[in-house]
């Protein structure tokens, strides 16, 4: 289930966790190291998926208070106003659930999950650290884009079920909104993938380790170009301002969640903001280096891989990678909210476009753009390679570089849980 | 551990099949038919992997199952477009209205 | 025993979405469905060990697709929640020809020995994903130690990691039937001239969809009634 390239997964180290404590068979070992391991996954990234838009609510309303020349909130917990978003969790979930008698119940019901689901899901494929990743598949990056395309599902049919003017009008320009900037957000992707030549996180993150400038946004003019387009394009994808034309206020009273109260209401923002990190998260993977901070600091960092072998006598299991790894996780959680800041600080400074003016961005000037930068990412070596008799301008080649990595041998209860995986 | 074998994979095939037919075959919503078709493709598509996956057929399952899902795409759009214009026409999606060149 | 139940769970969710979709009169609940339905489809592609084809039908299908539905479905409902309905008798109708059809459909499964059809067939030097248990004999035969991790790596391969291979393929190389040691089977055909052809089929279908659907002036029948 897990990358192969982490020193030892989650799902061995309950192995040889539960095989300490008491001695079962193989195959019971795997099933209950399986499902642990499944629950464990779930709890910390449902812990991220919660906790981080729990700050970042706190964060939007600070930023926005300041650049209003405001305070923000400063009372609830303390002087900064840190528990402010508690405390509205807790005001929410006790208001009333109203569904409109003209809705659709099941539908509206059933959407603020839809909505919900596929924003977590997309946290089910985001590494945090090498090797730190629910689910390491093959084509993770493909598989991100797709299932953090499903959210706009949730909030079309939330806005058609509610059996309101304002939805239907917030959820028809949500779909073709989304619809159109799908387009640009894959292509953007695609030339950063292109560089990697690997739809894995685990290879993409690894190839940018070292200096700054080995980050995938450095490496030529082209990806440099495409990483703010990507950037303008995530922004729109999660309705940020200002392209946020479903839930246009000084239009549409609130677009496609009007008539949405209380706990439903407000996991359509817990959605919204979790996919605001990881869309974030994706960009800073994909062009900002990843786990690594850029500063060499992780060549230190990870002399740390491999130290401290066999604590709680565990096989396979290190002290030192766990520690490195917890350093990337905080390294790219950092990247990721230096980003979402910026979709903070834009959302308060620009004023929101018209439907027109957002699809007109979109078909008329990002899809070409992101079409002409992911055709001459293409051409870029070909022109190097032709001029310069080589395919990047300095250093080595990305295929060239060999990536050092300490190997922790696995040893017998890994391989026994891994032959039982079959 | 206990495989689930093809002949599972088959049966759901079989029962969206089913379903998209009888969907096309008894929905007199335009967008309703087009939903039917899905289905049926989709229990297309279901079989194919599942003999990529279970039958020496290799790669070649999955790689008509891309194809179908492109062309499906594709499919969905041109329909749509034609149902748009079917309601530009008639101003109901009802495909029964559509019987004008009846003789 | 998880592969079991997850595929369990998939089935029941597939097949009562398709289910609902055709029981169901309202439009929208019908997407819902569909959707409900499609997506466990994806889950049962990503079971069947097809990671790139599971994602595809997430981002074509779930995203694009459905999308694409519930959106005509907005441009062409004439009041909230339209209800098209089926008359009785066409629904009887329907049932009794989809039971039939099902009843021929899983009998026909159920009498096909599957196996004896594949050992007729003319052994492929390495399948894809059929590979991996001959594949593990040989991990399970090697000692425990150094050597077990890269065994391990080359069994994830096999693991629903069709992304290159898929993608060679369609470049027209087989690397899953050509490069095999030995492999007597000559070159195996890859899918570069139905890629290309799909490629610009897209493009068509991309064209003839704008064009289709573009704004027209309504023809004011009234005054010109032979226009219209």
């Amino acid at each position: 289930m897990n990358g192969s390239f982490a020193a030892i997964t989650l799902q061995e180290f309950l192995a040889g966790l539960v095989n300490s404590v008491v001695s079962v068979d193989a195959q019971t070992l795997m099933v209950i190291a399986f499902l642990l391991a499944a629950f464990v996954h779930a709890g910390l990234l449902l812990g991220l998926f919660a906790g981080l838009p729990v700050f970042y609510i706190w964060l939007e309303r600070k930023v926005a208070g300041r650049i209003q020349d405001r305070l923000g909130p400063t009372r609830v917990g303390g002087s900064f106003g840190w528990l402010q978003t508690i405390a509205d969790g807790i005001k929410l979930i006790q208001k009333e659930d109203l569904i409109p008698a003209e809705a659709d119940s099941l539908i509206f019901r059933m959407s603020p999950y839809l909505a919900t689901i596929a924003s977590f899901a997309a946290f089910m494929v985001l590494p945090i650290a090498d090797g730190w990743v629910a689910v390491s598949a093959e084509c993770g990056a493909f598989l991100i884009l797709a299932l953090m395309s499903l959210e706009v599902l949730g909030i079309i049919l939330a806005g058609y079920s509610s059996g309101s003017k304002w939805a239907l009008f917030g959820a028809m320009r949500e779909a073709a909104q989304m619809v159109s900037y799908e387009i640009p957000m894959a292509i953007c992707a695609l030339i950063p993938l292109l560089i990697a030549g690997s739809l894995n996180f685990q290879v993409i993150g690894r190839m940018q380790s070292g200096g700054i400038w080995n980050w995938f946004i450095f490496h030529d003019p082209f990806v440099f170009l495409a990483f703010f387009c990507y950037f303008t394009v995530a922004t729109a994808s999660v309705k940020r301002a200002p392209f946020d034309l479903a839930e246009a206020e000084s239009e549409l009273v609130a677009g496609f969640h009007t008539e949405y109260s209380g706990f439903r209401w407000s996991i359509f923002f817990l959605a919204e903001y979790s996919s605001m990190f990881a869309v974030s998260a994706v960009a800073a993977l994909l062009f900002l280096g990843g786990w690594h901070d850029g500063l060499m600091i992780d060549g230190m960092v990870d002399r740390l891989r491999g130290m401290g072998v066999g604590f709680l006598w565990i096989d396979g299991f290190s002290v030192g990678t766990y520690l490195a790894n917890l350093f990337g996780a905080a390294v790219l959680i950092t990247k990721a909210c230096v980003l979402v800041f910026v979709q903070i600080w834009v959302r308060w400074t620009l004023p929101r476009l018209r439907i027109d003016q957002v699809m007109t961005t979109c078909l008329k000037y990002l899809v070409p753009i992101s079409c002409f930068l992911f055709l001459m990412a293409v051409l870029w070596p070909l022109l190097l390679a032709s001029t310069m008799k080589r395919t990047v301008p300095f250093g080595q080649a990305l295929g060239e570089k060999t990536v050092q990595r300490v190997v922790v041998p696995s040893v017998s209860v890994a391989s026994q849980v891994k032959e039982v995986t079959r | 551990m206990g495989e689930v074998g093809l002949n599972a994979y088959l049966m759901v095939g079989a029962v969206l099949f089913v379903c998209g037919v009888v969907c096309m075959a008894t929905k007199r919503n335009g967008i309703g038919i087009l939903m039917g078709v899905e289905l049926v493709l989709n229990g297309a598509n279901v079989n194919f992997v599942a003999f990529s996956r279970y039958t020496p057929l290799g790669l070649d399952g999955q790689t008509t199952a891309l194809f179908v899902v492109v062309l499906a795409a594709a499919e969905a759009a041109v329909a749509l477009a034609i149902a748009l214009n079917f309601y530009n026409n008639h101003l109901t999606i009802d495909v029964d209205s559509g019987n004008e060149l009846h003789g | 025993m998880i592969e079991q139940l997850l595929f369990w769970v998939f089935a029941v969710l597939a097949c009562g979405g398709a289910i609902a979709v055709v029981a169901t009169q309202n439009v929208v609940r019908m997407a819902f469905w569909l959707v409900v339905s499609l997506g466990s489809v994806a889950a049962l592609f990503f079971l069947l060990q097809a990671d790139f084809l599971g994602a595809a039908q997430l981002l074509i299908y779930v995203g694009g697709t459905v999308v694409l539905l519930v959106f005509g479905v907005m441009l062409t409902a004439s009041g909230p929640y339209t209800q098209i309905r089926t008359s009785p008798a066409e629904v009887i109708v329907g049932a009794a020809v989809g039971m039939l059809l099902l009843f021929v459909l899983v009998s026909s499964i159920g009498k096909v020995d599957w196996d004896e059809i594949a050992d007729r067939l003319p052994a492929t030097p390495a399948a894809p994903v059929n590979v991996d248990a001959a594949q593990w004999q040989k991990a399970g035969d090697q000692p425990a130690g150094s050597s077990a991790s890269q065994v391990a790596l080359g069994v994830q391969e096999q693991q629903g990691r069709t992304v290159r291979q898929l993608g060679l393929s369609f470049l027209g190389l087989r690397p899953d039937r050509n490069l095999v040691e030995g492999g007597a089977h000559g070159l195996a055909p890859g899918y570069l001239l139905p890629f290309e052809i799909i490629s610009i089929h897209l493009l068509v279908v991309l064209i003839g969809a704008a064009y289709l659907a573009r704004a027209k002036r309504r023809v004011v029948s009234e005054e010109s009634p032979e226009l219209s």
